[in-house]
């Protein structure tokens, strides 16, 4: 009965729009961004927008965010919205504090996960055996994870600390480089070709400074794709949330596989805790650390619409655009806006070539009001800077939010019987 | 009865079972649990704690009836929390920008409050409406963006000024400010509060005796049904959010017109979330609101004694998360009991089930 599930089933001959595979859409869009960024670095005048540094910091930025946005990827194919991930995430930094002051950076990530994952435990309670509305489940929960950790800290952190809001720092992971190839790719960068030492300098800074915690994130992506996409488990678990009664009525315990989704979700929240505690700047529980980058990782999720490749673009994206602002200032930010109006303009001809006149002058205008703001300001107010990921998800969801495509039963409340 | 009792027993036994839960929470952590909830019930009757849990309570009243008003059509206004800010921080600005008479400047802050927060809404309404973005992604987008334009605006190159280490908005001047109840040594109540309770008055109006009202409950029991029925589910999806935007504009009111004269660093943040939990607890009804909200207020304010017998105040944020939780479990599990005895009644008065059970 449920090999039936497996067999693709048999869809009446849909066109295929697309010939180039997605991996290769993907690389083509890397290697755009990558001339895009060069190119603009070169008019401007600003190498640090792919300076090794700038792209060392984006990483460090983007862990938490991927993370959380992955926690958020479990949950919602499985058809639980989890606006809870902030709570979670916040428990997470609680938890690697806490056993990362006593037994180090492995216990942290340890005790992060498990945080987490309690969070997600109530947060699957709720919703999936009780039913209670996704939203507000999840609005309890970030309310009772900043009570909670606010409470332990005091009574934990304080008598060590001397400070309720802060935790006993933490020790940190050995980071490790490629030493040969960093060298050389410093050699490159410090050249100031075009293209090539910008290259040069993002790999650069890919490969130094690394932390297992990083190589553990990153590999954490191919993993849930595989898992997700490519088991006979991952199936189950997006049936679920794509048609649950469906799924019930083939034998997939829906329950169980919810379950398991939050549950994870969670712990993928807590692991980006514990990515913040552990930032080698940081190294300590602080309250209000997390500054809402559960919400930025599922804006992340739904900018990558719903899929573990557009999720790291998301995060990627928004961790530059924080580890530029943060390494260089309010005004390489604004050389960014240059390269969206550069983006703009090849999009403008793209369209036009294919004839589509009211999205070419859409984006016309978007481009020459850009461009107005790029020669009329000195540099984008930081304030605004961190918000960048907000305004770009807004923009992305009022510009594409047809084309999105959430997993169908994402949200509702399922019942058996 | 029974009507009544489904809707007193789950926040009851919400509070209830949070009680326990803090309790267990503080047996473990080395406390004695009763002389910490002693100490929150004795803290009331000293220096100013019930003026300022009934200030609280207004607060955290206007706040709930934003969000219920969202939440009667389904519609999660979880933006309450960045509209509530852009509006304090744009009504403090014009406040404290403009000269007008005693009370004209008053009512145009207010308006102003309102309409900032109505703006701030009205993006994720018309998103809503036209391009069908999820109102609960966009209004959390709202807020964090929010935070950065408050704390733009007040930058001391745009329209704040440094007064010790705070960075403020220009003060409002006497003619804006709103008046107070004095009750000596026992604190100010704020004007406002009149407000709040026409406010509340208003809604339970709007709700029940209005066309309007009743085509928003409609929409919120079921939309399809309503549309069949003639309601323009855009439009009320455009008016409540823009008239739960304006409310929420005037949740730091109270304070900015009261008390604080200006918007700083300083700055009550955290409220819109508080609304949503008491909107929850009191079911969207402007009597069960008002007891949600004294409760959340009362907790607030007596919790300040707990430090006093050793305990963390914090323990007080656990017991209003459980109570949220457990409150919303309860309404399910209590609806999904009377459900089932209702098919069981209806089942037994038609005889169809009478003779298999």
């Amino acid at each position: 009965m449920i090999s039936t599930l497996e067999e693709k089933p048999h869809v009446p001959a849909v066109p295929r729009k697309r010939k180039v595979p997605g991996w290769a859409v993907a690389m083509l869009g890397v290697a755009g961004a990558i001339v895009l960024l060069s190119i603009t670095s070169y008019q401007t005048g600003f190498p640090q927008l792919t300076s090794s540094g700038t792209t060392q910091t984006a990483v460090r930025l983007a862990l938490p965010i991927l993370l959380a946005g992955l926690g958020g990827l479990w949950a919602e194919r499985a058809g639980v919205v989890n606006i809870g991930l902030e709570g979670m995430m916040i428990m997470g930094t609680w938890g690697a504090a806490w056993a990362g002051y006593q037994w180090g950076p492995w216990a942290a990530l340890v005790a992060a996960v498990v945080f987490g994952s309690l969070g997600g435990l109530l947060h699957a309670i709720a919703t999936v055996t009780f039913g209670v509305n996704h939203i507000v489940s999840g609005v309890a929960i970030n309310l009772l994870g900043a009570g909670l950790t606010k409470y332990l800290s005091t009574l934990i952190f304080l008598p060590l600390s001397n400070n309720p809001r802060q935790s006993p720092p933490v020790q940190s992971f050995d980071t490790f480089s490629v030493a040969g190839l960093g060298d050389w790719l410093g050699e490159l960068e410090a050249g100031q070709r075009l293209f090539i030492s910008d290259v040069a300098g993002i790999l650069r800074g890919l490969v130094t400074g690394v932390s297992p915690l990083t190589m553990i994130a990153i590999l954490l992506l191919p993993l849930s794709y595989y898992l997700l996409w490519r088991t006979r488990f991952g199936l189950r678990l997006r049936s679920v949330g794509e048609n649950p009664h469906a799924a019930d009525s083939l034998g997939v315990k829906v329950y169980f596989h919810k379950y398991v989704a939050v549950i994870v979700s969670g712990g993928l929240a807590g692991l980006g805790g514990a990515a913040l505690v552990l930032n080698p700047g940081q190294l300590s529980y602080l309250e209000g650390q997390t500054g809402g980058r559960g919400y930025i990782g599922l804006a992340a999720m739904i900018f990558g619409n719903w899929r573990p490749g557009g999720l790291l673009g998301g995060a990627a994206l928004f961790g530059y655009a924080d580890g530029l602002q943060l390494r260089s200032g309010g005004e390489t930010v604004l050389a960014l806006v240059y390269g969206v109006v550069i983006l703009l303009g090849v999009i403008v001809v793209w369209q036009l070539i294919r004839r589509r006149w009211f999205s070419a002058a859409a984006a016309i205008v978007v481009a020459v009001l850009l461009y107005l703001l790029y020669i009329s300001l000195d540099e984008i107010p930081g304030e605004f800077v961190s918000y960048a990921p907000h305004m770009v998800t807004l923009a992305v969801l009022a510009v594409a939010s047809q084309r999105l495509r959430m997993p169908a039963a994402d949200g509702v409340v399922y019942r058996r019987g | 009865m029974g009507h009544l009792r489904g809707k007193l027993l789950p926040p009851a036994l919400a509070i209830v079972f949070s009680m326990l839960l803090c309790g267990v929470a503080l047996v473990i952590s080395g406390a004695n649990p009763l002389s910490a909830f002693g100490a929150m019930l004795t803290q009331v009757g000293k220096g100013t704690t019930l003026v300022d849990i009934v200030n609280s309570t207004g607060i955290y009243y206007i706040a709930a009836l934003a969000v219920a008003i969202g939440f009667q059509m389904n519609l999660f206004n979880i933006g309450v929390e960045g509209q509530y800010r852009v509006a304090a921080v744009v009504a403090a600005v014009v406040g404290g920008s403009i000269v007008l008479p005693t009370g004209i400047h008053t009512l145009v802050i207010i308006i102003v409050a309102a309409l900032a927060g109505a703006a701030w809404a009205a993006i994720p309404a018309i998103l809503k409406v036209t391009r069908g973005v999820n109102e609960v992604i966009s209004t959390i987008m709202m807020n964090g963006l929010a935070i950065g334009l408050s704390a733009y605006l007040i930058r001391r190159d745009v329209f704040g000024e440094l007064r010790g280490n705070n960075i403020r908005t220009p003060e409002i001047p006497e003619s804006g400010r709103m008046f107070g109840i004095t009750f000596g040594g026992a604190g100010t109540m704020f004007g406002f509060l009149f407000v709040a309770i026409a406010l509340g008055v208003g809604y339970w109006i709007m709700m029940n005796r209005t066309r309007f009202g009743f085509e928003l409950r409609a929409s919120g029991e079921s939309s399809t049904a309503a549309s069949a029925g003639g309601v323009n589910a855009k439009k009320m999806v455009l008016v409540s959010m823009l008239l739960s935007g304006a409310i929420a504009g005037l949740i730091s009111l109270p304070e900015l017109l009261g008390r604080d004269h200006t918007f700083s660093l300083n700055f009550t943040a955290g409220i819109g979330f508080s609304g949503i939990a008491i909107a929850l607890l009191g079911r969207n009804h402007p009597g069960g609101i008002a007891f949600g909200a004294l409760l959340w207020a009362f907790l607030d304010k007596s919790g300040l004694a707990l430090d006093n017998v050793g305990v963390p105040r914090e323990i007080v944020t656990i017991m209003q998360g459980s109570i949220v939780l457990s409150v919303v479990v309860a309404y399910e599990v209590v609806r999904r009991f009377e459900l089932a005895s209702e098919q069981r009644r209806v089942g037994r008065e038609l005889g169809t089930v009478g003779g298999a059970a």
